[in-house]
């Protein structure tokens, strides 16, 4: 086996810009490598590009807003609202007389709308049977990946009060 | 002048070696690259780093084989 494709007495450069169409077409090992090694350093550039995107990443400010009155929804009855935008759906439940919890209405999976199901007591998203624990929004079945982003919500006085979004990693 | 068999036949192995080792790497740099997206998407800001840096050690390996490669490969043609 030769290590050259053409063994020739001429210069390198003579061997590797061939005027033959194909020895053009040959790729060496040399050129495969450097290939390769280009390719490595795109990989490299995109965690940089993730790094640095994380490094420059505002913090999502979230208005507060009111959402409901207190008692407004019954004991496992349910409020949709928007929060922290009119795009950001969001759902509400009255988990029991004094308990009230509300989750973004995306499931994490493909952003179907979620619904709670008061006989399972849990949230579920039709398209992928994708089950959500009523009290933390954790995964409890199906393909979604993270949590639900929690609403925190506060009282004032008889007005319950959204003030921000909880996103939570899987784990 | 014409290089000898044996030189030409470890300057190959030893390219072949480096070549499969560049290729391991990516493969690792590859699953670095998805698993930094996945973790970066979900929230976990803190891997991005780390993962940063290890994939730039990882390049640094693939550079250094490459010069390597190109280093051997030189030599078994002049020889």
């Amino acid at each position: 086996m030769s290590l050259l494709r053409n063994p020739s007495k001429d210069p390198l450069w003579k061997d590797e810009f061939s005027v033959f169409t194909s020895d053009e077409r040959y790729v060496t090992r040399r050129q495969f490598t450097k290939f390769l090694t280009l390719a490595s350093l795109g990989m490299f550039v995109g965690n940089l590009w993730i790094a640095l995107r994380s490094y420059l990443a505002k913090k999502p400010e979230y208005p507060a807003a009111e959402v409901a009155s207190i008692g407004e929804i019954p004991v496992r009855g349910v409020k949709l609202f928007s929060y922290p935008t009119p795009l950001d759906n969001c759902i509400m439940v009255r988990t029991d007389e004094d308990e009230y919890v509300a989750y973004s209405q995306k499931c994490t999976h493909l952003s179907c709308a979620v619904y709670y199901s008061a006989k399972n007591d849990r949230l579920e998203c039709p398209c992928h049977q994708g089950f959500f624990s009523i009290k933390d929004g954790s995964v409890l079945q199906g393909p979604p990946p993270r949590p639900l982003p929690q609403i925190l919500l506060e009282r004032e006085g008889g007005k319950l009060i959204a003030t921000g979004v909880k996103v939570r990693a899987n784990g | 002048m014409a290089s000898s068999e044996p030189t030409k036949r470890r300057g190959l192995v030893a390219i072949d070696g480096a070549m499969a080792l560049i290729v391991i790497l990516l493969v690792v740099q590859i699953w670095l690259l998805s698993a930094t997206l996945e973790a970066y998407l979900a929230g976990h800001h803190g891997a991005v780093v780390p993962a940063a840096v290890f994939s730039g050690l990882l390049f640094a390996a693939c550079a250094s084989l490459n010069t390597f490669v190109d280093r051997v490969d030189r030599d078994s043609r002049r020889n």
